[in-house]
């Protein structure tokens, strides 16, 4: 193999969308006969959680810790949409293996195409970066963040940009 | 806020140890361990042997807390588990629930918990109580939040001196970084 030159590297390192920068919509499966648009979440904040891979070893998982924190997550009137390459038919094994109760949607076809979208593709890998973006109730990205691969980012940046939201209406009332 | 604008290195305890919490070992010890755990985690029943371990080790100079951390969808028996051992705690036997809870995690079912109960001394009635009532849901819920908030990520995660400790948790390593944290 020969070594990246600096051109190379600078178009394989994405870049990811940041705050201020309006959500680019997308319309993938949920499962395999239903399809999800970003726009049907509009109204209500979106945590978009890109993860590389289902089937990662369960107690450290993020989507097992999110599917936990999703409470919360609702408090905040939020909804989690999880994103990978997966197919919908392995996103619904493993739902159902984890016992989710949010969707997990197949950046299938064209491959990883809403994570070259947002920035988060790793094109060397084939798969989604490990990232985050909390979208407001007027599809801007208020934040996002993008961990290392291997490590599991948690929750509390997520439930920190979410605390920062202005309340909607219904918190008003 | 950006992206790369949250660093999950040198996460810490944001809830502090207070009267709230169940330890073992004197206030005063120069160490404070504090471990968030799941009574059905494999790895927490592993991670209790080696606590197990360094508390006879190190004796006075070791303080060590347990809080919550039930995942309950992939553990369906967790969230039982910590509620009975909440029970016995509100009677002085949080200890003893808790060693039997992790030398019989593959028994916990309801029958299991009770029975458990019952060799403490503890009395069915108050357990089936607690489960009925989940009287001790919320302090679950806040031991699981203050969790979440301290960068807890999965189980078992340990914070020594409030600091999470990212490495290992064989004895080992646990050993090292507490003397470290000592000096």
């Amino acid at each position: 193999m020969t070594p990246e030159t600096t051109e190379q590297k600078t178009r394989n390192r994405a870049v990811a969308l940041e705050a201020g920068t309006a959500a680019p919509d997308f319309k993938l499966h949920s499962t395999p006969d239903q399809l999800v648009s970003l726009s049907d979440f509009r109204g209500a904040p979106v945590i978009l959680a890109f993860y590389p891979a289902d089937w990662s070893p369960v107690c450290g998982d993020q989507m097992t810790l999110y599917n936990e924190i999703l409470p919360e997550f609702r408090r905040h009137r939020a909804e989690l949409i999880g994103i990978s390459v997966d197919g919908s038919w392995c996103h619904n094994a493993f739902a159902k293996e984890r016992r989710l109760h949010f969707p997990l949607l197949a950046d299938f076809e064209p491959k990883g195409g809403v994570a070259r979208t947002y920035g988060v593709y790793r094109q060397q890998d084939g798969i989604c970066e490990r990232a985050l973006f909390v979208i407001n109730a007027e599809g801007t990205i208020v934040w996002s963040y993008v961990s290392p691969i291997g490590v599991n980012p948690g929750a509390d940046g997520i439930l920190t940009a979410l605390e920062g939201l202005a309340p909607g209406p219904k918190d008003v009332a | 806020m950006t992206a790369r604008s949250q660093s999950h290195f040198g996460a810490r305890l944001t809830l502090p140890v207070s009267e709230r919490d169940h330890f073992r070992g004197p206030t005063g010890a120069p160490v404070t361990l504090v471990e968030y755990g799941d009574y059905e985690c494999p790895y927490c029943g592993q991670a209790n042997v080696v606590v197990d371990k360094l508390r006879r080790q190190l004796g006075d100079g070791l303080r060590f807390v347990f809080r919550n951390f039930p995942l309950t969808e992939i553990h369906p028996h967790a969230e039982h588990a910590a509620e009975v051992a909440e029970a016995a705690g509100a009677i002085d036997k949080f200890w003893e629930m808790h060693d039997l809870l992790y030398a019989n995690q593959d028994a916990l079912d309801d029958p299991n918990l009770a029975e458990y109960a019952t060799s403490l001394g503890v009395a069915p009635a108050v357990i089936r109580r607690a489960l009925l009532t989940h009287a001790y849901q919320e302090r679950i819920r806040e031991d699981f939040l203050s969790g979440v908030r301290s960068g807890v990520n999965g189980t078992p995660t340990f914070f020594i001196n409030g600091a999470r400790h990212d490495g290992s948790y064989d004895l080992e390593t646990l050993m090292e970084a507490i003397a470290a944290a000592a000096k």
